[in-house]
């Protein structure tokens, strides 16, 4: 078994991402959750996840940076006018985003947009 | 915040149900996605599945994937999946606490941190603060189980059927969970994640622009300190 085999490079990575997990419940278990630290943690997770996920929309990477960015961001704001209308209503808002970015990518497949 | 004692099988039937409800079809659609594109990078669909089940992060998965189809070497190859990973370590921090109570899950925490996934993170944000201590776990392992199967079959199904289905189905299913997550955030209710959520969401991209590779561990620590600061300069407590 070489170092490149598809299964070493795998193990490595699953080792990868657990570095970060045991290093954070070790961190969570020497935490005072009523302190600051903790606050703190807490608004850098909201804050990367956040940060993520707007990226991941906006500058996509992989098969989403093929679609045109004005189709991604029309379906995100149809979902969110949507989701506030019917009381933040998360199912209706992903709904209406899902369906509207499919309709868009697939009338620019069929060659209507 | 009310906390309710509903039992064991109970808040695992809860979990389940909760994981049914989104998680379940957010897992699939983006594995279905991971699936096709570990297909088109040239890894065996057991490397696709250990992918899934054992890094269990798709930002890091996707960077292992690529980068292998690419021939980096192994080192630079599980940097990068690392580091797309990362937000496991605050994520844990936060998560972790709410087992305190219960000493089984004290002493399973690094099996329940390796079980852990964004989806899974936000269901349980929502609900498990209001849950008893002993029924936390129960209801942690029903959406985690429900989570964790829709990655297996997401992911065979993306890479044994990614042909069958049109680009335009298959692009639509990675865009869900990313859209999802917007709505997820917008409905958060504690006003420093509220703050943190909304310097975030407008720092990443920003970021993302000066340093790709450092520009999720850089946008958790620049802008969660933002908020921070920011939500204790108001003047009323939260």
């Amino acid at each position: 078994m070489s170092l490149s085999d598809p299964w070493v490079v795998l193990l490595a990575c699953i080792g990868g991402t657990f570095v970060w997990r045991a290093l954070g419940v070790a961190v969570a278990s020497r935490i005072d959750i009523s302190g600051n630290v903790f606050q703190w943690f807490n608004c850098v997770a909201y804050a990367m996840l956040a940060g993520l996920i707007t990226r991941v929309l906006l500058i996509p990477s992989g098969t989403l940076a093929e679609t045109p960015d004005i189709d991604r961001i029309a379906a995100m704001t149809g979902g969110l006018i949507i989701y506030f209308f019917y009381n933040r209503n998360i199912f209706i808002g992903t709904g209406t985003a899902f369906v509207l970015f499919l309709c868009l990518t697939a009338a620019r497949h069929f060659g209507i947009l | 915040m009310t906390i309710a004692i509903i039992g064991q099988s109970a808040a695992f039937r809860l979990g389940v149900r909760d994981g049914l409800v989104m998680p379940f079809w957010m897992v699939l659609g983006s594995m279905i996605g991971f699936g096709s594109m570990a297909r088109d990078s040239g890894v065996s669909l057991g490397v696709a599945l250990g992918a899934s089940f054992g890094i269990w992060g798709l930002p890091g998965q996707v960077a292992m994937v690529e980068l292998f189809a690419v021939g980096l070497p192994v080192f630079a190859i599980v940097v990068a999946s690392s580091m797309a990973n990362m937000r496991f370590m605050p994520m844990c921090v936060v998560l972790m606490p709410h087992f305190r109570g219960n000493p089984t899950a004290v002493r399973w925490r690094y099996v329940l941190a390796q079980m852990l996934s964004i989806n899974i993170w936000t269901v349980f944000m929502r609900r498990g603060p209001t849950l008893a201590d002993a029924d936390r776990l129960p209801f942690y392992l029903g959406v985690s189980i429900i989570c964790l199967v829709a990655g297996g079959l997401g992911t065979t199904l993306g890479y044994e059927a990614s042909g069958l289905l049109p680009l335009y189905v298959t692009v639509s299913l990675v865009f869900l969970n990313p859209a999802y997550f917007v709505f997820v955030f917008s409905s958060v209710r504690q006003r420093n994640c509220i703050i943190a959520v909304l310097v975030g969401a407008v720092a990443g991209p920003l970021l993302y622009q000066i340093t790709p590779d450092w520009s999720v561990p850089v946008t958790g620590l620049l802008a969660g300190t933002a908020a921070f600061i920011i939500d204790k300069s108001m003047k009323v407590p939260a």
